[in-house]
């Protein structure tokens, strides 16, 4: 899948900002002279997803990387900035579904699986008979590995990972072009896991979906994408291509990740864990937000926010040391 | 190791447990047996559903009813404990048996402070005085790596991360120098970054307290960095027990290997992943002979027949027909 950094990109998000207010209630804030309190749980991040492609968002809790989620499938108004889709089908922007975390309390309880699946075929009266409907639902439980007659029983009847193709099937029924996918693995076990993950990778070379995945499992990430975006506290700290980032990382943090990822084969029992955590979002430290927890910090990154600065090859690192590396080898 | 010449801290020998429910009696556990040692991480995987929580419980005491043992033994000690009351069941958890649960906001208190929290523990298994056990508890809080203990005592437990917290359980677990230590996805809850925090502070404690550790996981990577032997349960029987090695590199199961296939590998980049077709069977359907053979790829007539038992592979065992000699 190399090459569709050239195409059109599906999706274009620009200084994208979403601030929450998390102010305590009006009545304590008078009475205790409580100043508003805001959460920037997404500060000023652009970024593009290829047609046809996956770019992946990877980070910690607390990051933003779920926010980033919502807005882009409209379930947030962003506070600033812009979100651009491309033209799909019929020359309307891309049409957008999304597969949630947690296929236990995403699917109704109450609702037999047909019904599930079927209901944005009713809600978007995208096909009028109930004979249509039942028709579509059956084959879009058969693209996603179940059978006909599933659609008969209720979700409890299911296994997590059988749920987790229910949601897929839910979220495939209106013909989306792009999928926006939180963490759709991270409540299923392994073995599990490589069967969603190989029916999404199929589904995405069938129908041609365009893939926005939200994750924080870096070998589930490089598994799927194309490119890969690093979050910290609300901002990206590195963007680029999939094999480039994990041969050649350029930001502390994405080393700091890379380095946590528990190997299988080589396990690395004797290493010096790297210390610190992830700071409050309420109060994130000065300058370059991830200084104090950096091995490499200089003076300046406690004062200045780093800009997002672009590579040759495409990676975009936001830091100062790789900065200053580039002004050194250029004079 | 070796440590393999003491006694087991832990010896579990043919555990049977089961639920009886309106549709007849379901086996949760199958004849399981596994023994710890001093200074021994045992890492326990499974799917969900397999029985490896359910192995942890059953050792502390905790079945719910009206789930119960209803074959085999438990040992601790050289104490068969399986046949205590409640009582003095009551007695061992805490004192010779720390737990460390996956969630560390539920496992803790939120209208005590740490340092009461901990103290408590330390009293009700300890004598000592209040002033004693406070001083135990900052000794505590600084063992498991918490800047400034003295301070951090008098805290609550929403003060602290998530991180922070899972050692404070970690201290809590033990505070009273249990012999044995059964956690319970301690890491799933957290960060990778936090994660990996918290496997090395577990390691280190084990190794110094030569406490034994069961580690209940389903996290492949916790257990290669974190365990000196495993054993993989599979619809509530332990299927292969062996060193971390063997199990993660050469298993002799075919479960064994489509597990470790079916992870996505960092150093390359395949098309496909390996999958196991199908789901592990519900306890009340598990197939004749072996619970593993309609998905496994190696199937054989002896495999729809007869259930296998442990037979010994390499430095382990394996309970799969494969390897009795010959063919399955």
């Amino acid at each position: 899948m190399t090459g569709t950094g050239q195409k059109m990109p599906a999706f274009t998000a620009e200084r994208l900002v979403k601030t929450f207010d998390v102010s305590a209630p009006w009545l304590s804030r008078v009475i205790e002279r409580k100043p508003r309190q805001l959460l920037q749980a997404v500060n000023d991040i652009s970024f593009t997803v290829p047609t046809g492609g996956c770019l992946s968002i990877v980070g910690e809790s607390g990051c933003g990387k779920s926010t980033v989620a919502r807005l882009v499938t409209g379930l947030h108004k962003p506070s600033s900035g812009e979100l651009r889709f491309a033209p799909g089908r019929n020359g309307a922007p891309l049409s957008v579904q999304m597969i949630f975390q947690d296929p236990y309390a995403s699917l109704n309880p109450r609702w037999r699986v047909k019904n599930i699946v079927a209901e944005p075929l009713r809600e978007m009266k995208l096909l009028k008979t109930s004979n249509e409907i039942a028709d579509r639902v059956e084959e879009l439980l058969e693209t996603v590995g179940l059978s006909a007659s599933d659609g008969e029983k209720y979700p409890h009847e299911f296994s997590g990972g059988q749920r987790q193709r229910i949601s897929i099937a839910r979220a495939l029924a209106s013909e989306p072009e792009f999928l926006v996918c939180d963490e759709p693995t991270s409540a299923l076990d392994v073995s599990v896991q490589a069967q969603v993950l190989n029916l999404m990778r199929k589904l995405q070379d069938e129908f041609g979906l365009t893939y926005l995945f939200i994750s924080h499992d870096m070998s589930v990430v490089r598994h799927m994408s194309d490119r890969i975006a690093v979050m910290y506290l609300g901002r990206i700290v590195e963007e680029g291509d999939t094999e480039e980032l994990f041969a050649n990382p350029r930001h502390p943090y994405t080393r700091l990740l890379l380095q946590t990822i528990p190997n299988v084969q080589k396990p690395n029992r004797d290493r010096v864990v790297g210390g610190g955590e992830v700071p409050s979002p309420l109060k994130p430290p000065s300058g370059c937000t991830f200084h104090p927890r950096c091995p490499v910090a200089i003076g300046r990154c406690s004062a200045e926010v780093p800009e997002v600065r672009t590579l040759q090859g495409g990676t975009r690192v936001a830091c100062h040391l790789v900065e200053e590396k580039i002004a050194t080898a250029a004079e | 190791m070796g440590e393999t010449m003491d006694q087991p801290i832990l010896e579990v020998r043919n555990l049977t447990v089961e639920f009886p429910g309106r549709h007849g009696t379901v086996a949760a556990l199958s004849d399981v047996s596994l023994d710890i040692r001093a200074g021994e991480i045992l890492g326990v995987v499974g799917e969900s559903g397999a029985g490896k929580s359910m192995t942890g419980l059953a050792i502390q005491g905790l079945l719910e009813r009206p789930g119960h043992i209803s074959g085999g033994e438990i040992w601790l000690e050289n104490r068969r404990i399986d046949t205590l009351d409640d009582y003095e069941m009551e007695k061992i958890r805490g004192r010779k048996i720390g737990a460390i649960f996956q969630d560390p906001l539920t496992s803790l208190n939120p209208l005590f402070t740490v340092g009461a929290q901990l103290s408590e523990t330390i009293r009700q298994h300890l004598n000592m005085s209040k002033s004693q056990a406070k001083a135990r508890a900052i000794e505590l809080l600084g063992e498991v790596g918490i800047p400034s203990p003295d301070e951090r005592v008098n805290h609550y437990p929403h003060q602290f991360s998530g991180g922070m917290r899972q050692r404070v359980v970690i201290a809590l677990a033990l505070a009273a120098s249990p012999k044995l230590v059964i956690a319970d996805e301690p890491t799933t809850a957290l960060d990778v970054s936090i994660q990996a925090q918290i496997i090395s502070l577990l390691r280190k404690l084990c190794k110094e307290k030569r406490t034994a550790v069961m580690l209940v996981t389903h996290d492949m990577g916790v257990i290669a960095e974190a365990a000196d032997r495993v054993a993989v349960m599979y619809a509530g029987r332990l299927i292969e027990v062996g060193s971390v090695n063997q199990v993660l590199r050469a298993s002799a199961h075919p479960y064994t290997r489509g597990l470790m296939a079916s992870i996505p590998a960092l150093a390359a980049r395949v098309e496909r992943l390996n999958q196991i077709d199908g789901s592990m069977p519900r306890l009340d359907a598990i197939p004749d002979g072996c619970a593993f053979n309609p998905r496994c790829k190696s199937v054989g007539p002896r495999c729809i027949r007869e259930q296998p038992e442990l037979m010994p592979a390499g430095d382990g065992a394996s309970a799969c027909w494969l390897n009795a000699g010959g063919t399955a």
